[in-house]
């Protein structure tokens, strides 16, 4: 179960995507976050999933392998599409079960609030996906840099960020090893009632809290012993280089951007 | 109850990317009531087949019989639970899956997870804390103020609670101080000759293997390459160095003693007190060494 999420996790490549330098990567999804939220009818929906599509094509990531790693998300999007489903109220109604009324917004808006769930997550896993943890971290600390004159502790996020990236695996790892204990043991997650499973659980989380404070108190130690003091003054051994691919993926959100606004209603 | 593995192929992440083989057309024969040892370099698919023994893992081609129940490869395998009962596993570093408020109430965990009633539970806490050598008193503590080697005992005897026929046990000494890795070894080889308790010891310590195991499986990338007594595996140093195990720390000194004497003894010795003995054998029959 476990092996199968793909969130935080990096796969190794050397596609268009992958080459590019994390800060262009970065600013393109954080503004392509924005820019969803643009699309308004179906032209523009339409034209953001096959852009997604395109991008995912071209980082050379297995589809099958992304709905896979996606199947916790889905269940979360299914559900905000019959929540609209179930009370938008506008437009004529197209399905009438006497005791539940379905509306035409109501799809309408259903399908549109799942495609943009859908895209947002596919374009940011692909983030992930492609790039590294570490330059990840590098790069969203260069550009925030801006903000240590406000006195925002960039480093330290930054930090913090690449040590929560690193530890995913280690700890899924560590779920993993603490989970197959306890079912040898005989506690049983996958069956049973709602009530027995949530009960199973806390064999669980505790000894994953353990072992997580722990964790974190040894690499501190480590961390202190090899003279560690925070970002003042400290050089980095990789050095981001930003070449034309990373100009053209900028430019090619400003097209979407700008086809966006030009299709929207 | 035996254990058999067919023709076991194990791959982790099936369907990804990341798809990589473990193991490789495993056959394994565990007979009952024996002690059984499954000795490889890191990386050579020990613990992946460990896990194979109560169903934890499912093979991805072959089969896997445990008693009368038979695990096999693209059919779902139902009501676990029982077998799981029956092969205890102890896993590397057990004390990381302590999380009861009290030693006692983690110790009865497994047992009662089983089905088995509170008064039986706790019964069979109170034995099995006095058998992994920890007075009684330490029941009402929290397992999270004992020392490492206490909570390595309490997760034992959190597995043995559960009156399993056969013990599995993945490097149970890791991390133990000398005399501790001895009183636990101790303890489990007790155990199989008291109780009849087929154990499957799953280490890298050739001595151990040497001293306690009926028979020895040896693993090699994903391969279970040679099986035999331990006289047997131990009598031929080139295989081991194949695949990159060495002899124990005895039967190394019996080598370089054979050097010095210049004629190999009659056997292979597995233990200090067997060496001796037959030093002193030899030297009775040759009487001029």
């Amino acid at each position: 179960m476990m092996e199968k999420m793909i969130f935080g996790r990096y796969i190794p490549g050397n596609s268009f995507i992958h080459q590019l330098d994390p800060r262009s990567k970065l600013i393109f999804t954080f503004i392509f976050i924005i820019v969803v939220f643009l699309a308004n009818n179906v032209v523009t929906y339409s034209f953001l999933l096959a852009f997604t599509l395109f991008v995912i094509f071209i980082s050379r990531v297995k589809l099958y392998f992304l709905i896979n790693g996606l199947k916790p998300v889905i269940i979360l999007i299914i559900f905000t599409f019959f929540i609209h489903i179930l009370f938008t109220r506008e437009g004529a109604v197209i399905l009438d079960l006497g005791f539940l009324k379905v509306y035409e917004q109501g799809l309408r808006q259903g399908i549109f609030i799942s495609v943009r769930f859908t895209v947002l997550v596919l374009m940011t896993s692909i983030l992930t996906l492609t790039t590294s943890p570490i330059s990840i971290t590098d790069g969203m600390e260069v550009l925030l840099n801006p903000l240590k004159k406000l006195k925002v502790p960039v480093h330290e996020l930054a930090l913090m960020m690449s040590i929560a990236l690193r530890f995913i695996p280690t700890l899924m790892d560590e779920t993993d090893k603490i989970m197959k204990a306890q079912m040898a043991r005989g506690s049983d997650l996958s069956a049973g009632p709602i009530k027995d499973r949530i009960k199973a659980v806390v064999p669980l989380l505790v000894p994953l809290f353990v072992s997580a404070f722990k964790r974190a108190e040894d690499l501190a130690t480590a961390m202190e012993v090899r003279g560690y003091r925070g970002g003042e003054g400290r050089t980095r051994y990789r050095q981001l280089k930003w070449d034309g691919k990373d100009t053209i993926c900028v430019l090619s959100l400003v097209f979407v951007t700008a086809l966006l606004v030009f299709l929207r209603n | 109850m035996d254990i058999k593995l067919q023709q076991v192929s194990f791959a982790y992440s099936v369907g990804t990317p990341f798809e990589k083989y473990a193991l490789f057309d495993v056959d394994l024969n565990i007979e009952s009531k024996t002690y059984q040892a499954i000795i490889g370099h890191t990386g050579s698919g020990k613990s992946t087949i460990l896990q194979h023994f109560n169903g934890l893992l499912k093979p991805t081609k072959g089969q896997v019989h445990i008693g009368e129940r038979i695990i096999e490869a693209g059919k779902k395998a139902k009501e676990l639970k029982p077998i799981r009962q029956k092969v205890g596993i102890v896993f590397q570093f057990p004390e990381h899956q302590l999380f009861e408020e009290t030693v006692l109430k983690d110790i009865m965990f497994g047992p009662m997870n089983f089905g088995v009633s509170e008064e039986e539970a706790e019964r069979r806490a109170r034995e099995g804390i006095k058998l992994v050598g920890l007075p009684e008193e330490v029941l009402e503590k929290s397992p999270f103020d004992l020392s490492g080697g206490q909570m390595r005992r309490v997760a034992i005897a959190g597995v043995l609670a559960m009156n399993p026929e056969i013990i599995v046990l993945d490097e149970p000494t890791a991390g133990l101080d000398p005399r501790g890795q001895k009183e636990i070894m101790d303890l489990f080889y007790k155990l199989h000759k008291e109780r009849e308790l087929t154990t499957i010891l799953v280490t890298h310590s050739m001595e151990d293997a040497a001293k306690y195991a009926d028979n020895i499986a040896i693993m090699h990338e994903g391969r279970c390459v040679l099986t035999g007594t331990p006289r047997e595996i131990f009598s031929d140093s080139e295989t081991l160095q194949k695949y990159r195990l060495e002899l124990p720390r005895i039967v190394r000194f019996q080598r370089k003693i054979e050097q010095l004497i210049g004629k190999p003894l009659s056997k292979v010795c597995l233990t200090e007190e067997e060496l001796a003995e037959e030093i002193a054998r030899q030297k009775r029959k040759g009487g001029d060494e």
